[in-house]
């Protein structure tokens, strides 16, 4: 069992409803806009931005980016408190009670994908009424990031024990997956063939970001072609 | 040993400030006391609303806290080191200047290892590094040799005072129960001596491995990750020779201020600052090594990650304190101490607190640029330290300001009995030492 997941930027429109999805899904807290401004912006899923080539051939790309769920990944290497660990399953967790807030694993993550809680998460009045039960809210000065939804695994492996078979591929997809209208973003099982990630992940124009760091990410591109 | 309490000391200017602090003493106390109050009262408020309150933000996650916290170690690199290896070596010229270097390591270090904390999101929960510590991560590592240094270095500290703190108690200074507790019941007999040097001799070996491992493990923190500008095999020396630098710039000033307030011309003469001062050169010159090293390989190297950091640091946001840093560590201190007519009382103070600056610039051209050019195209601003950060560095100089004043007043900041040693015993010691190295009078076979 290694979950992972494939972008195919072919299929991309670049629309963002991933990192909305996956902002309400976790209970990522929306910050002030002065905030924001500083980079204090909290995504899980976040939309880069890359520019290819100068004016009259520039190209503009929008490239969702979750975390890389690396297996080797430099952030767990450097935690002093084992508060973010590579599980069984390949998903790069984080444990928010056990996290003293020292953000190492912050500057060593070359994709730069964790968030810090600088302050006390707060939501706007409407918003709080629908917070994701499934998932804890974090305190002030912890690191947070993309977990693959993994409290949608946990119910999935419970409906599956209670119902008394194995995992499908389709019970579950993390929010961002499940959310995206294009159908860009598949996810499962590396390891399992039967599963689309799997086929996907050995085709032609898959590649990874910052592959030569030999970080080994569990998210997978596919390359656009014209 | 002993003597009646009335008569006059030789050594009275090193008992003068104990025994009569005068008033200043208290203005200054009372100055420093009110900026740690206020102090306070800022790190508090950032505990209730926590680590907002700085200027951090993603991807500049490390700011001044960590960028002091390796400053305040560097400069505390010059006390027990430097101590340790001019006694190891015989230097008859250590006599006033060791006792003062090692109170800059006692204090320095305390409040550099109270940065990281100072750092944290959850300060409350930093008991997790001892019962959920991971050995594998370097915080881990600084946290052991930090510990192992401030507590090696306090001993060595603490040791070689015995006997000074017996004269104290037995010319009766007040208060008479730190005195009297303090000096262990040292008596001066001949066993005690012998006691007292082996420990000493012991601490002064033990002493040096640790103060490298400490200023290597700091560089690991950078030095473990793949970040661009961190990544180099060479940073371990690098952070050794630079603390050792601007350590001995900081024992300087402090042997200058000192020199002037206490009136100790006497004892700190132009040649332990000619010594010094020549020290410090000769480690400006391998700053610079170190430094050409380090970017030159990562020039020719040119990866594109690596050279986004090299120029951002020479010509872009960076480039005025990358000068400034250049400026202060090695021309200004080269063209000050190399040229012997500026190589005078005033020159070295001006070129120690040039290096003093240059180092604090140069953590900060370590810890920023780094983090604030990350490899995906991420939209960053630049790193501007808050309120709350400035008043935390101003903070921890006036604890070491204040904690340098407190142990003046109580303490003799120039060892007396190694003084009174040297007046009795070094000249013959060193004659014996000097015959010793020279050639037979006669080759020895002759004598048989």
């Amino acid at each position: 069992m290694k979950w992972g997941m494939v972008i195919d930027l072919q299929k991309c429109t670049g629309c963002g409803e991933c990192a909305a999805a996956c902002k309400l899904e976790n209970n990522v807290s929306i910050v002030e806009p002065t905030e924001a401004a500083m980079g204090r912006s909290m995504l899980w899923m976040d939309m880069l931005t890359m520019y290819e080539g100068a004016y009259p051939r520039l190209r503009v790309r929008q490239i969702p980016r979750p975390c890389m769920h690396c297996d080797h990944p430099p952030c767990t290497k450097v935690c002093p408190v084992r508060a973010t660990y590579k599980n069984e399953e390949g998903i790069v967790a984080q444990i928010y009670p056990q996290c003293i807030g020292c953000r190492y694993c912050m500057a060593a993550c070359p994709y730069t994908v964790k968030s810090f809680n600088w302050y006390k998460p707060e939501w706007a009045p409407g918003i709080r009424k629908t917070v994701n039960p499934d998932v804890s809210t974090r305190q002030v000065g912890v690191v947070e990031k993309c977990t693959f939804c993994v409290h949608r695994l946990q119910k999935a492996k419970e409906q599956a024990k209670h119902e008394g078979r194995n995992l499908r591929e389709n019970d579950f997809q993390p929010a961002c997956a499940d959310s995206c209208p294009a159908g860009a973003i598949a996810f499962g099982d590396l390891e399992n063939e039967s599963h689309r990630v799997n086929q996907l992940s050995h085709s032609p124009r898959a590649t990874k970001l910052l592959e030569d760091l030999g970080t080994e990410p569990k998210v997978i591109y596919l390359k656009e072609v014209d | 040993m002993e003597r009646a309490p009335a008569q006059p000391h030789p050594d009275y200017p090193l008992l003068r400030p104990i025994e009569n602090p005068g008033r200043t003493f208290y203005y200054i106390v009372g100055v420093l006391l009110a900026i740690l109050a206020y102090t306070g009262y800022v790190y508090v408020r950032q505990i209730l609303f926590g680590l907002g309150v700085t200027g951090m933000a993603q991807p500049v996650t490390w700011g001044f806290y960590i960028i002091n916290f390796v400053f305040f170690i560097g400069i505390s690199h010059a006390g027990t080191l430097i101590s340790a290896i001019l006694r190891l070596s015989k230097a008859e010229w250590r006599r006033p200047i060791t006792r003062m270097a090692e109170v800059i390591t006692a204090i320095v270090l305390a409040i550099g290892g109270l940065h990281p904390i100072i750092d944290l999101g959850r300060p409350d929960r930093m008991l997790h590094l001892f019962y959920n510590g991971r050995l594998q991560s370097p915080l881990l590592w600084d946290v052991t040799s930090i510990t192992a240094y401030f507590t090696a270095s306090t001993i060595y500290l603490y040791i070689p005072m015995i006997p000074d703190i017996a004269i104290l108690r037995d010319r009766g200074v007040k208060p008479r129960w730190l005195y009297e507790f303090l000096s262990w019941g040292w008596q001066g007999t001949e066993r005690q001596h012998k006691v007292l040097d082996r420990a000493m001799n012991i601490l002064m070996v033990v002493v040096i491995p640790i103060a490298v491992s400490v200023h290597t493990i700091i560089s690991y923190i950078f030095a473990m990750t793949v970040q661009p500008g961190w990544h180099s095999t060479i940073f371990g020396p690098y952070f050794v020779v630079g603390a050792i630098f601007s350590g001995i710039a900081a024992i300087l000033v402090l042997m200058i201020v000192f020199r002037k307030v206490f009136r100790l011309e006497g004892y700190l003469k132009h040649i332990h600052f000619n010594y010094l001062g020549i020290l410090l050169l000769i480690m400006s010159l391998l700053w610079f090594y170190f430094t050409f090293s380090e970017y030159l390989t990562g020039y020719y190297g040119h990866e594109p990650n690596e050279m986004r950091v090299f120029w951002y640091k020479f010509t872009g946001a960076f480039a005025p304190y990358y000068w400034a840093m250049v400026t202060c560590n090695f021309l200004v201190p080269v063209i000050l101490l190399g040229i012997r007519k500026f190589r005078t009382i005033t020159g070295i103070l001006f070129a120690s607190i040039s290096v003093i600056v240059g180092m604090w610039l140069e953590r900060l051209i370590i810890v920023v640029p780094s983090l604030a050019n990350p490899r995906l195209p991420y939209p960053t601003g630049i790193y501007i330290p808050s309120h709350t950060e400035w008043i935390l560095f101003l903070g921890g100089v006036s604890v070491f300001i204040l904690g340098y004043m407190l142990f003046a007043r109580f303490f003799p900041v120039i060892s007396i009995w190694e003084i009174e040693e040297g007046r009795h015993e070094s000249a013959k010691m060193v004659n014996e030492r000097i015959t010793s190295y020279m050639p037979d009078p006669q080759p020895s076979s002759a004598q048989e």
